[in-house]
């Protein structure tokens, strides 16, 4: 389990590594003269040399690389080109907004699709298996944005139940605060809670057939009972999906934040690339990158609990 | 064969598969209406400009935030544009930029999935990294870093989503390939000196293709909904009429003008619904599913079919006097073709402290005859009988919660294949456990007290090492001692045993038949012993009961039926027993003709 959780460690800094470096050389190759995006299109030349050399960009590509990266391990991110802030302090703040909409979106699949799935998996062929089968089909398809569009007109605009825009931290109030990320966290986990349940559905059916489901039954264990010992096996699949999905969430709420005025990463990416800021998306891309391999490591420590043959062997 | 000859073979096997899934997609409902549906969008886009009532970029500023009228059927934008002829253009951007995603992803996913799938090796490896690592970058971070870079080009933003779809792509292209990498026809083909090239190509491709069209449904949509989002993040040329810029200048007059963020939400949801409802009406085609049969429809096909056969058996004791009757027993299948009768009407019981063996060659019946008196039956299943007597009382009214409260109690069940049977995610321990504590209601100290005790008494000499052990550390004879310990957990008074050996080395085979013997003479259990092996019923049954084909075709006590069998597939099946491994190469052997 050690080797396994090591060689996982290795596998995502290798991750990070390589995308971090992709994504410099990326943004360096498109944003090719980031002072122009900077400072507008009224700048003179020698005040965008000026920024240029403020900022470092007339050295060679490598040498500001490895500039940003012995920077980056000690993780010093730099400070922004546009308002030469910090990067770190910058993300301590947006962070937070995205991660409270994206763990409470997380929450509601991973809640809502077990359910769901061990519901129709459990019994499937029954009306209720199919008006989700049905349901399902569509609601993954439709991206994130325009449901979101879908639940402002109609729980926000129409029945007020739900402020449309706007974000109220924990500290301020913790009821405003539930109120703010509801509707956004709803929007993003309705595409993920189909895709869990129907996992968790096909994963629940295949484990029923399993000869040991009938021995449990054999010793008089009840269905509930019973019902468990398939949840266990069957749930690897649905918390794959779980894992898999968190990386589309926050693809997602770039998006998704926009349409509810929340102040997070995701209105930090569309401003940052807007403006050729590319110290700041680096941070923004490394952050993420960790979250995604944080999740993934969380995923295969779960994952050994439940299938003993991985944490044994 | 020849390699032709396969060729052939295969081409129209395949050109069958092809064009009866096409039709069956015509004739499925969730097939032909969005797929019609979907035909009239790409006419839209393809014939924009015949149909658009008017140029999507004039401006007619008396029309701006006009409602619904005659000059503008569906008003004007906020500048004063055609909200009509800027959706039906739209349609166009829509469909053009999804084909340009779907292009990229499929020429990179498709060919290096096929590659990775059928030479594996470095490539294989390096390939599904580079795969993962695509599926763990947040896409939307790097697509506004090109679209900032490009300065917002359409085309180029449409490539890059479409390099972020290459994942399902390479994942589908390379599992199929795997697949049929393995089948027999493809070894033929390359034995056959058959280029590897010319096999993909002729072979592989072929059974990657469904799952790709299905994939490329699925991404079609997905690649609609992130173009809309990257316009509607204000992102591309305003020039250029877009759903999505339109749903964005829609969303900032929402409070006032909701119409027009209803035209263009409406059209991309229905374009993307249609998409996936024909991806999925594909896949449910593509799958073979096995269909389930009500209860209630079971009772009615299995009593129509009833006066087909009379039933076999015959009870040899009082249905009070006896711990298992079963009286006209039949069970139903559903199958794919339709409900198949595999066990005819079979009368049969044991008396207390019997021990009773149903013997029987694969498929004659035995094993469903005793998932029946357990009412454990797979959920294709059914059993209707008339009457179950278990432990003097007739059970066959008895709802599924009280039969299964006779499990672990009345009736102990030892199965045929002992790691298949054990839970691999939980101990041992666990499995003997929870049972002792839910339904006999120990505490938790007596029940890990009462197991250890069981697992010594099967055999077992070191109890506590064996709790702790998941199923896949312990061996098999080792399973099977465990599981009989579970069935015998609950004192029960008929133990019901499915081929309790034929899963063991033979050595292994010999002590736990002696086990069975000991424990049901300690106990004074009746035993049920199901097995296709006359040397075990000569080893511990009283009575023996034969069965071919869902019938008991005879049945007396052991001696005789040694002595003189009446039956010639008796004779056979004695005659195979005789020599354990011979016999049952023999018993195969004629298997085979018979089926063949």
């Amino acid at each position: 389990m050690l080797l396994f959780t090591a060689k996982r460690v290795l596998s995502g800094i290798l991750l990070l590594v390589a995308v971090s470096i992709g994504t410099f050389f990326l943004a360096h190759l498109a944003i090719s003269d980031p002072t122009a995006s900077l400072l507008g299109t009224t700048a003179s030349p020698a005040q965008q040399a000026a920024l240029a050399e403020k900022i470092g960009l007339d050295r060679p590509l490598l040498v500001q690389f490895w500039d940003w990266l012995s920077h980056a391990v000690l993780l010093d991110f730099g400070v922004s080109w546009r308002n030469f802030q910090p990067v770190g302090a910058q993300l301590a703040i947006k962070v937070p907004v995205t991660l409270s909409v994206v763990t409470f979106a997380t929450l509601i699949t991973a809640v809502i699709g077990i359910a769901f799935g061990m519901i129709t998996g459990l019994r499937p062929g029954t009306w209720f298996d199919r008006i989700i089968k049905g349901i399902s089909v569509v609601l993954f398809a439709l991206p994130g944005f325009w449901v979101s569009l879908v639940l402002v007109m109609w729980l926000a605009v129409q029945l007020k139940w739900f402020p449309a825009v706007g974000y109220v931290p924990p500290t301020q109030s913790v009821d405003g605060w539930l109120r703010s990320i509801t509707l956004p966290a709803i929007s993003l986990a309705l595409g993920g809670i189909v895709a869990v349940s129907e996992q968790l559905r096909n994963a629940v059916i295949a484990q029923s057939r399993q000869d040991w489901v009938r021995t449990l039954r054999s010793r008089g264990l009840s269905a509930t009972r019973v019902n468990l010992h398939i949840l266990r096996n069957a749930s690897p699949a649905a918390l794959t999906v779980i894992a898999l999905m968190f990386v589309g969430l926050l693809s997602g709420a770039i998006v998704v934040e926009q349409i509810f005025s929340l102040p997070g990463l995701g209105q930090l990416t569309n401003q940052s690339s807007q403006n050729g800021d590319i110290p700041m998306l680096l941070g923004i891309t490394v952050i993420s990158i960790v979250f995604v391999i944080l999740i993934n490591l969380l995923l295969d420590l779960v994952l050994g609990w439940i299938n003993p043959k991985v944490r044994v062997a | 064969m020849t390699t032709t000859d396969i060729r052939v073979a295969f081409d129209r096997a395949a050109q069958k598969r092809r064009s009866s899934l096409f039709r069956r997609f015509l004739r499925h409902p969730g097939g032909y209406i969005p797929l019609a549906i979907f035909v009239l969008i790409v006419l839209v886009g393809v014939f924009a400009p015949l149909l658009a009532p008017m140029d999507p970029n004039f401006v007619d500023l008396a029309a701006a935030k006009a409602p619904p009228g005659s000059e503008h059927l569906l008003g004007g934008d906020s500048t004063g544009r055609d909200i009509l002829s800027r959706l039906i253009y739209g349609t166009r951007t829509t469909l053009w930029g999804a084909l340009i995603t779907i292009i990229t992803a499929l020429v990179i996913g498709v060919p290096s999935g096929v590659a990775a799938g059928y030479f594996g090796g470095t490539f294989d490896r390096v390939a599904t990294w580079i795969s993962d690592a695509l599926q763990s970058i947040p896409g939307m971070i790097i697509l506004l870093v090109v679209a900032a870079g490009s300065r917002n080009n359409f085309e180029l933003l449409m490539a890059t989503v479409g390099v972020f779809m290459v994942p399902g792509y390479f994942r589908i292209a390379r599992s199929q390939t795997l697949a049929v990498r393995s089948e027999p026809y493809i070894d033929a083909a390359r034995v056959s000196g058959l280029p590897d090239g010319r096999i993909i190509f002729r072979h592989v491709i072929r059974a990657v293709y469904p799952p790709v069209i299905i994939q490329t449904a699925l991404t079609a949509g997905i690649a609609m909904g992130m173009q809309a989002g990257l316009q509607f993040l204000g992102i591309g040329d305003s020039n250029v009429p877009s759903w999505g810029a339109m749903m964005l200048e829609g969303f900032r007059l929402m409070l006032t003008y909701p119409l027009m963020l209803l035209w263009p939400s409406a059209a991309l949801g229905l374009t993307i619904a249609v998409l996936a409802i024909m991806g999925s009406t594909l896949a449910e085609l593509v799958q073979v599913r096995t269909p389930r049969v009500s209860r209630r429809r079971a009772r009615a096909e299995a009593a129509a079919t009833a006066p087909r056969h009379p039933a076999t058996g015959r009870a040899q004791h009082t249905a009070e006097g006896s711990v298992l009757r079963v009286e006209n027993l039949r069970v139903v299948h559903a199958t794919p073709t339709g409900e198949t009768e595999v066990v005819h009407g079979v009368t049969l019981d044991v008396a207390p402290g019997e021990v009773v063996g149903i013997v029987g060659e694969s498929g004659s019946g035995k094993s469903q005859t005793v998932f029946s008196v357990l009412d454990l039956l797979p959920s294709t299943g059914r059993a209707v009988a008339d009457a179950i007597w278990v432990g003097g009382t007739d059970v066959t009214k008895a709802t599924p919660k009280q039969r299964q409260a006779l499990l672990g109690r009345e009736i102990g069940y030892v199965p045929q294949e002992p790691m298949s049977n054990l839970d691999p995610s939980y101990t041992i321990g666990h499995q003997l456990i929870e049972p002792l504590r839910r339904t006999h209601g120990l505490r938790r100290s007596e029940a890990e007290e009462q197991a250890r005790a069981m697992l010594v008494r099967v055999g077992l000499t070191e109890p506590d090492r064996v709790m702790r052990s998941y199923p896949h550390q312990v061996s098999g004879g080792m399973a099977q001692r465990v599981l009989i310990a579970g069935a015998i957990a609950g004192k029960p008074s008929l133990l019901v045993a499915d081929e309790p050996t034929t899963a063991l080395d033979v050595t292994v085979q010999a002590e736990v038949l002696e086990l069975l013997r000991e424990l049901q003479a300690e106990y004074g259990m009746a035993l049920l012993i199901v097995t296709h092996n006359f040397g075990v019923v000569a080893d511990i049954c009283d009575r023996v009961i034969v069965m071919r084909g869902g019938d008991i075709v005879e049945s007396g006590p052991v001696d005789s039926l040694f002595a003189a069998p009446t039956e010639d597939y008796t004779r056979e099946l004695i005659a195979a027993s005789l020599d354990e491994a011979e016999g049952r190469a023999e018993l195969d052997r004629t298997r085979i003709e018979a089926t063949a």
